[in-house]
């Protein structure tokens, strides 16, 4: 049925919407300092996965096909350290630990996650013009 | 009373068929960033034909399958024009392209259900 790409398309707004959340996270703790390394805060990275079998849905309608977040994971990318004997945070030896976004990747990755958002709002908007023509059958 | 023993002939099933594909590659779209994702479509030639290459006979049981596995239904493997290092065959660009191609498919098969319908209506009517 045409309904089930609304619920394709639908699951991968969301995808792309929590993608986008993590980049808003990340660009917004990018100046973040910790006072030890493993404090420091890490970009954190969807990883997509699709819905193929029986067991990747949640009960309702069937969206197999779909795609959904299976994780998110921190990126492995070294921290960065820089001596700042002046912040309240700095360890004993006046150093802070930054956190390992970079900006650009950042930007990329909200570019491209907007573009597969509007790509799925473009699949949407030509599934419910379809399903308007089909009711309009009746009147043939 | 010929008119009304099979009404709609072949797009009845087309109609549905049509479907399906737009779903297949809207499903490719929403995957289109998925890592290891395989681009699927369906090969329509096969399927309104009816050809599906028979299995070849085998006597025993620990002969091999060959042929199409069963239940495959033209579905097939889109092979992409290049392919990139996270294993995803989603190409949007053709994607985007076969979802217009197919949704102006469909069109053209309700087109041919309306005229279908108008006419029978228009010769229960007498018109």
């Amino acid at each position: 049925m045409l309904k089930n790409i609304f619920g394709i398309a639908g699951t991968a707004l969301n995808a792309q919407t929590i993608r986008m959340n993590t980049t808003a996270s990340n660009l917004a703790n990018a100046g973040s300092v910790a006072p030890t390394e493993d404090e420091a805060f890490r970009a954190k990275r969807p990883i997509f996965r699709a819905l193929v079998d029986q067991a990747d849905l949640n009960a309702g309608f069937s969206k197999l096909g779909g795609v959904k977040v299976k994780e998110i994971i921190d990126s492995t990318e070294p921290v960065r350290q820089v001596h700042d004997p002046g912040n309240p945070e700095a360890d004993e030896d006046g150093f802070v630990y930054l956190s390992n976004v970079n900006e650009v990747t950042e930007m990329v990755e909200m570019v491209a996650a907007s573009r597969s958002f509007q790509n799925n709002v473009e699949v949407v908007t030509t599934a419910k013009q379809l399903m308007m023509r089909t009711l309009e059958i009746i009147k043939a | 009373m010929k008119l009304l023993e099979n009404p709609f002939g072949i797009h009845e099933k087309a109609v549905s068929l049509r479907n399906e594909r737009m779903e297949l590659i809207s499903a490719n779209i929403a995957n289109a960033d998925t890592p290891h994702f395989r681009a699927k479509d369906l090969d329509f030639q096969k399927i309104l034909s009816g050809l599906n290459p028979s299995p070849m006979a085998s006597t025993n049981f620990r002969h091999f399958e060959t042929g199409e596995p069963e239940g495959a239904n033209g579905l097939v493997f889109r092979t992409p024009y290049s392919s990139s290092v996270d294993g995803n065959t989603v190409e949007i660009n053709v994607e985007q392209a076969a979802y217009g191609e197919a949704a102006v498919q469909y069109q053209a098969t309700l087109q041919f259900l309306e005229s279908r319908i108008s006419s029978i209506r228009k010769s229960l009517r007498g018109e």
